[in-house]
């Protein structure tokens, strides 16, 4: 009796909801029209709100400015109009994916993101049975492009930037021992200590390894352990959330060594967090500010003409290396439209593996993997009396 | 002297962050004690109090913000009772405990939606933040202040249950409900100020534990609200020294395991001592003996 | 309704619903958010069940489903991913320990075991607490669950706390509403036989009960042995859904997920959480999203106050009422059938039948 009720029951829930189906997604095919010109969508799968709220938001910004300078594109000999389709995928791997559906079910021609390789690697195979490609912003994991012909990126991966560090650890403190704090369940965390370690230890160094639990938000315990271990480098690949915590009980517990972290660090929270604290910050990254003057004041006049932009990238106009990336990446985005001559997905992902950009961050091709060859990265180092990162080297791998 | 600079920012964290709790733990050990309810949103009281503060300083002076974050977050707590609780006075006890689970899940989406899902920072608090040194272990000042100002804390409210009217009263509806109305005492009254005092000292132990760790996140409060019941079952429910001492044991446990290295299990071990203490001594360290525990 | 027709009437309504998933998906955009709804629906539908079978027939308030769920996935994801893709999954364990996988129905029931292993381990010392004691506790074992699954030293067999992916997954949506469907069938089943009146009967009144004869212990650590085995499948149908699994996944804000879905739905009615679980879904994922919109405009009105995370406030002010206003939830304890249905028609046309003849009398 309860059964034939239930499947009632599901009829009903059925209908209801294909017929609300109906009116709601109205999205068109691929390249639709809209009062007269004709529209491209481009989807921007990014966090903006969770761990990565404030990079995901910065990394956004990059893309809406380059949207606000270059909003038209010749596909096929026809101008489109560009649109940002922009979901939120709260930094959460659970979440991400229902986020990446709504982008597939409005139609959108690629995705650009996410910040974070987490959420990357969750909604991999959403856009994977779309057919729909992505373009990977500063999501550095290897898993993310790795066995797949549909994500692309354009920064550098973890084992270059984690032996970057190791190295830069190496040279110029002379360190002998790391202490290496990441994150359980996040996967640029930990991939991003397993390479260091991989490095630092190659290197004849030795490390030692913790990690804490979502929403731990004290690091006491752990700025103890790295002292009485004697550590001379603290690594911390972490969240600029939980960044933000350590620099702040780093300088109460009087933590004298360097403090050295990847490319989430390059952003203003670490900036404010570390002003007037006696604190020394070193981050590996992908754009240095001054890289690109045209760039630099074009983006900062645009921040501070508008609050909401302001307000999303942390209430000042310093540029966040994820911005040039998010900057860069739409760019990517419209030379693999022009040259695909198509809004068709699946002839972007195959335009995609030959597109070349000379970027603000670099020029950019992509290898076999759809990985950008990238070869450098910046360190920079936190000033916390001007609040302002310093340029300390370009380093490489040899 | 080399082992006690070695270990002692484990124990002073510990102690510190266990008065934390402790005055957290109160509110839940008073209103499970009268209402017999896990006051779930009791955690994101909490939290709401760090925000309150982190936005007000930003308009107004220190000394201006500070009671204000006070005032209304016992303004919240009232409220909560009144609106979520109070309705469902003589409906099942799973029903009020789905509506704590359900105001919990509105303050942090409340909190999410203002935030914009962002990290907040604590502001720097004139003194009490301030870096001091203690057998040469560098922290702040808080870290010293928070047991001394959570023990005086607990003696005024010890003070206040056994010598004011409103304190016996409260005794009076924790041992039985039903009778205690039936006495002429006015019930309403009785839980309200339960909750007043509840969120008061929440709203305190938030402004300490901000202090330290400045960070205000939506979901910040769950750990510390879970933990913070755990240690008022520890304590005994009902009991206000039981959930003060099982507030300090958990937090100095959890920091020293950290401290030896089983970071994992921090947060797991204060609930494997929960099952453990609800199994071998329900009624906790010094709760009475009560019959539909187990 | 003689039994034989009510049979005719299932098995019909069964086939017309599959065929309909059938046709929508070969005329539908498959990447339409529809699809994404009804497949977690479905999914979310047999775990609300199995845990309205403990919390609304058995009366035993747990709040463990998060960690079954985990078991299951871990288990199914385990026991799936191919031999050849294990290198890549498990790269900072050198491939992990197993190396076989089996196929993937057997191992969506291989994680119901395990989770119902766990439970019946679990379930040794906590049944014997009650109500909201019981309730902690089982959060607590979710939350321990979750932690030992993500300790580095479990990483061979676990992966630590890292993404677990390259299992098999399904396509079509049929699949997760052939598996929960038979799942809630068998729970159905359950709950109408002399095991189902136990269960009720506890929690009516314990005492009575056992004054009935009914053993106790040993029925509620069956409903919660149970409960736990098919939250473990809907697990491992969830692992296959999201394509990616990790123990960060199954907090307790998972449970209370589903727990709200439970309470809309009604507590002690099957339906109703079915019902209620693709409500919830849908308005979660789907129908409320325009709110986190900020440039929505009707007409040319500018709505104010949206922004993201506006969805949620909306959402949870709207459990909140539901909960304080409409306590019985959708269905209160009653189930959603065809006799019901003629039953409420009928009434109406009587009852109109009734007015007019009034008014004619009139």
């Amino acid at each position: 009796m309860k059964k034939r009720g239930l499947t009632l029951a599901l009829t009903v829930a059925m209908v209801s909801a294909v017929l609300a189906g109906c009116g709601g997604s109205g999205g068109g095919a691929a390249g639709s029209t809209s009062g007269g010109a004709k529209v491209v969508k481009i989807g921007v799968y990014e966090p903006a709100s969770g761990d990565n709220g404030a990079g995901g938001k910065q990394e956004t910004l990059g893309m809406q400015y380059a949207n606000s300078k270059t909003p038209t594109v010749q596909i096929g000999g026809e101008e489109y109009q560009v649109e940002l389709e922009i979901v939120d995928n709260e930094s959460s791997n659970d979440k991400g994916p229902s986020a990446a559906a709504s982008l597939v079910s409005s139609n959108v021609s690629v995705v650009l993101g996410s910040y974070g390789s987490g959420v990357s690697i969750a909604a991999s195979d959403v856009f994977k049975d779309a057919g729909i490609p992505a373009i990977g912003v500063t999501c550095t994991n290897p898993q993310v492009t790795e066995g797949n012909t549909h994500y692309f990126r354009i920064c550098f991966l973890d084992p270059f930037q984690g032996t970057v560090l190791a190295n830069f650890a190496n040279e110029n403190f002379s360190a002998k021992k790391a202490y290496i704090l990441t994150k359980l369940g996040d996967d640029y965390s930990t991939g991003l200590g397993h390479y260091f370690k991989e490095a630092f230890t190659g290197l004849g160094g030795e490390v030692v390894e913790e990690t804490f639990q979502e929403g731990n938000s004290d690091f006491i315990s752990y700025i103890t352990s790295a002292k009485n271990a004697g550590a001379d480098v603290f690594f911390a690949p972490v969240s600029t959330e939980a960044a933000a915590l350590i620099i702040e009980q780093a300088s109460a517990q009087g933590l004298t060594i360097p403090l050295m972290a990847g490319d989430t660090w390059d952003s203003n929270v670490i900036l404010n967090a570390a002003s007037g604290k006696d604190v020394q910050i070193y981050v590996t990254t992908f754009y240095q500010e001054g890289g690109n003057a045209e760039f630099d004041n074009g983006i900062k006049e645009w921040i501070n003409a508008d609050n909401t932009a302001k307000a999303n990238n942390g209430g000042d106009d310093t540029i966040a290396a994820v911005t040039a990336m998010g900057y860069d990446a739409y760019y990517v985005a419209l030379e693999a439209l022009k040259a695909a001559g198509s809004t068709d997905p699946a002839a972007v992902n195959e335009a995609l593996w030959k597109v070349t950009y000379s970027g603000v961050s670099g020029e950019i091709a992509f290898n076999e993997t759809g990985d950008a060859l990238r070869d450098v990265a910046y360190v920079k180092c936190a000033n916390t009396q001007t609040g302002a990162w310093d340029f300390v080297a370009v380093q490489g791998v040899k | 002297m080399d082992w006690i600079t070695r270990n002692l920012p484990y124990l002073m964290a510990g102690i510190s962050v266990g008065g934390q709790y402790a005055l957290i733990a109160i509110g839940y050990t008073m209103v499970y004690g009268i209402l017999r309810l896990i006051n779930f949103a009791h955690g994101d009281i909490f939290m709401a109090a760090g925000l309150i503060l982190v936005y007000s300083a930003t308009v107004m002076p220190m000394y201006i913000a500070i009671p204000l974050m006070i005032i209304l977050t016992v303004l919240i707590g009232f409220m909560v009772e009144r609106v979520a609780y109070k309705p469902l006075r003589t409906a099942p006890r799973m029903s009020i405990m789905i509506s704590a689970i359900g105001v919990s899940y509105l303050l942090q989406n409340l909190a999410l939606y203002v935030t914009g899902g962002l990290s907040q920072q604590y502001p720097a608090i004139p003194w009490i933040s301030d870096t001091i040194t203690i057998f040469g272990t560098t922290t702040k000042r808080v870290t010293v202040i928070t047991p001394v100002l959570t023990l005086v804390l607990v003696v005024l409210l010890v003070l206040l249950i056994k010598y004011t009217k409103i304190g016996m009263a409260m005794r009076a509806a924790s041992r039985d409900f039903e009778t205690s109305q039936l006495m002429g005492i006015k019930i309403n009254s009785v839980v309200s100020m339960t909750f007043i005092i509840g969120t008061f000292l929440a709203a305190i132990g938030s402004f300490l534990f901000f202090t330290n760790y400045t960070g205000v996140t939506p979901t910040v409060g769950a750990m510390p609200g879970l933990k913070a019941f755990v240690a008022a079952v520890f304590g005994g429910i009902g009991s206000i020294p039981g959930a003060v001492i099982g507030a300090f044991i958990i937090g100095i446990c959890e920091n020293i395991i950290k401290g030896v290295g089983l970071t994992t299990f921090s947060d797991a071990f204060t609930f494997a001592l929960l099952i453990v203490i609800l199994i071998a001594k329900p009624t906790g360290l010094f709760g009475e003996k009560e019959a539909d525990k187990v | 309704m003689s039994k034989n027709k009510k049979m005719v009437w299932n098995v019909s309504l069964i086939v017309a619903l599959l065929v309909l998933l059938f046709v929508l998906e070969q005329i539908m955009p498959s990447g339409s958010m529809l699809f994404t709804v009804l497949k977690k629906g479905a999914i979310y539908a047999l775990v609300a069940v199995s845990m309205n079978l403990l919390n609304g027939f058995t009366g035993l308030f747990s709040l463990g489903q998060a960690g079954f769920m985990l078991l299951g996935a871990y288990t199914y994801a385990i026991l799936t991913i191919p031999a050849q893709s294990r290198g890549s999954v498990y790269q900072y364990y050198d491939g992990g320990i197993i190396h076989f996988a089996i196929p993937a129905p057997l191992a969506l029931i291989a994680g119901g075991l395990i989770a119902a292993a766990f439970a019946f381990l679990i379930g040794l010392p906590v049944l014997r607490l009650k109500s909201d004691y019981l309730a902690i506790a089982t959060l607590g074992f979710a939350e321990i669950i979750r932690a030992v699954f993500q300790w580095d030293k479990l990483g061979p067999l676990t992966n630590g706390s890292n993404l677990l992916r390259s299992f098999p997954t399904f396509q079509s949506v049929l699949y997760p509403f052939i598996v929960s469907g038979i799942c809630i069938a068998l729970i159905v089943m359950l709950i109408n036989s002399t095991y189902g009146r136990a269960f009720k009967a506890i929690r009516d009144d314990e005492i009575a009960a056992e004054a009935m004869g009914i053993n106790l212990a040993h029925h509620k650590r069956l409903a919660f042995v149970i409960s736990s085995f098919f939250a473990g499948i809907s697990g491992g149908l969830l692992a296959m859904y999201q394509t990616t699994i990790q123990a960060s996944m199954f907090k307790s804000a998972m449970t209370y997920e589903i727990l709200l879905i439970v309470v809309i739905g009604g507590i002690g009615s099957v339906t109703g959480s079915c019902i209620s679980s693709f409500l919830f879904i849908a308005c979660s994922e789907w129908w409320l999203r325009f709110l986190d919109n900020e440039n929505f405009y009707i007409g040319s009105f500018h709505v104010p106050l949206l922004r993201a995370g506006f969805r949620k406030v909306v959402f949870s002010i709207v459990i909140m009422a539901m909960v304080l206003f409409y306590r019985q939830g959708i269905m209160g304890t009653k189930e959603f059938s065809v006799e019901a249905l003629q039953g409420f028609f009928k009434k109406l046309l009587r009852r109109k039948g009734v007015k007019e003849a009034g008014d004619a009398h009139e």
